[in-house]
């Protein structure tokens, strides 16, 4: 019962709205609807063509201007940086260049100084060897005149007490003979 | 006959306290906003108030939201300088580099249209682009303009869109009438296409809004009334999707024709 009042209305709802109907062709609204639209339309374009579209059209470009500004000095700023490292290294490598060439300057330096050194150590080593060689030659040979001198009185005592006749020349070059062999 | 059946349902109304009142189209009446009498051309009326309104939201926006003409854009600024790019990019691509000197004009159609739309889906409002006198003037409005500039800018020239000049010769008139009448038939398409969008679809959201109350009368409303309430929130969804592509649809039409005045040539 409520619902087939319910469809009524609805049907009653309907006629009315069609009976009204489309405001959209009611022709006596077209000339003031026109005449507003027109203002309306000339006000935007003004504000438009005038003040905002050059004003946002200069902020974007100015800021294509600035991000491709900032670009380039981020690029210029690349190549600095590339050229003091490449600069640091050239640096780098002449102080070692320049180090080893001290390294071995001095080298060369404290090799001379040392042969010079040895060399003048070996002459005096040599000298002393000579002078002791010569000594102990001197020694050598006072040590055997001294045994020949002892062999000979020993040999003359031994043969006298033996009672023998003791003729030095004989004895001498008898204990010659003997040192020799 | 018809006043018959309107006593009827405000008497049945009156009998059960309070009815379903279906006026979908009430909407789109136009007012005066000030007193009483009939609607002259001058007098301000709700599509006046509504229109300022899209104005006022024009300006806003692009004048005192770009303001500051800041490096970094505040949101207003931001929303400016989209919708600069949106269009420009619009302009440019479809009527190509010549056409970005009717920019602020193609800019004028959007920015209407669109807030038009947008400030017609407030509850209570009243939508400019819903009225075909409306659309009728921007449609033909543009024809009449690009008709006259596709003469001026190429003369003579500007009728090889009509003809074929690499279809078949036996078939190039009869190519050249059925041109020439989708050439006549543009605007009428360009106009009643916005003003049917807008005008169905709200349409459709009043009529789900006169169900919605059904839920006091009858015991259907238990069913009737979540459903009616679901189905404006999906439609209004819908809408303010129709709102922006009905102004984008329009837009690159404008510049399609725009090319054709500019550059008539197939």
């Amino acid at each position: 019962m409520t619902t087939e009042t319910t469809v009524t209305e609805v049907a009653h709802g309907a006629a009315e709205a069609s009976g009204a109907g489309m405001p959209q062709l009611d022709f006596s609204t077209f000339p003031n609807q026109i005449f507003w639209l027109l203002v309306t339309l000339v006000v935007i374009y003004f504000v438009l063509s005038r003040v905002a579209l050059p004003r946002i059209g200069s902020v974007l470009a100015e800021r294509k201007g600035t991000i491709t500004n900032d670009l380039a000095a981020a690029e210029e700023l690349k190549q600095k940086a590339v050229g003091a490292e490449k600069a640091y290294n050239d640096a780098l490598v002449s102080a070692r260049a320049e180090a080893s060439k001290i390294v071995a300057a001095a080298k060369a330096d404290i090799q001379k100084d040392l042969d010079k050194a040895l060399a003048k150590a070996d002459a005096e080593i040599a000298a002393k060897a000579a002078e002791s060689e010569k000594r102990i030659a001197e020694i050598r040979a006072g040590a055997m005149e001294a045994v020949t001198e002892v062999a000979k009185d020993t040999a003359k005592e031994l043969v006298t007490a033996l009672g023998g006749q003791t003729d030095a020349r004989t004895v001498t070059a008898a204990v010659t003979a003997a040192l020799k062999g | 006959m018809t006043d018959v059946a309107t006593e009827e349902a405000v008497e049945h109304g009156a009998e059960q306290g309070a009815g379903l009142a279906f006026h979908p189209l009430d909407q789109f009446k136009i007012t005066r906003l000030f007193g009483e009498g009939p609607i002259e051309w001058y007098t301000p009326t709700n599509a006046t108030l509504w229109m300022a309104l899209a104005v006022v939201a024009i300006i806003v926006i692009f004048v005192f939201g770009s303001k500051g003409r800041a490096l970094i854009p505040s949101r207003l600024q931001s929303i400016g300088e989209m919708a600069y790019g949106f269009v420009y990019k619009m302009v440019e691509d479809v009527a190509g580099h010549d056409g970005a000197k009717f920019f602020p004009l193609i800019m004028t159609l959007f920015l209407f249209i669109l807030s038009a739309n947008m400030l017609g889906l407030l509850p209570g409002s009243f939508t400019p682009t819903s009225h075909i006198a409306v659309t009728a003037i921007l449609g033909f409005g543009f024809f009449i303009f690009v008709t006259l500039l596709g003469f001026a800018k190429n003369g003579a020239h500007f009728l090889g869109l009509f003809w074929m000049s690499d279809a078949p010769l036996i078939l190039r008139p009869i190519i050249a009438v059925i041109e020439v009448i989708s050439y006549f038939v543009r605007p009428v398409s360009h106009s009643i296409r916005l003003a049917g969008n807008i005008m169905a679809g709200h349409a459709v959201m009043k009529v789900f809004a006169a169900f919605a109350p059904l839920v006091l009368m009858s015991a259907i409303g238990y069913v009737v009334t979540p459903v009616s309430i679901l189905a404006i929130t999906a439609i209004y969804a819908l809408e303010v999707l129709v709102a922006f592509i009905q102004a984008y649809v329009f837009t690159i039409l404008a510049c399609v024709y725009l090319k054709d005045a500019l550059h008539p040539g197939h």
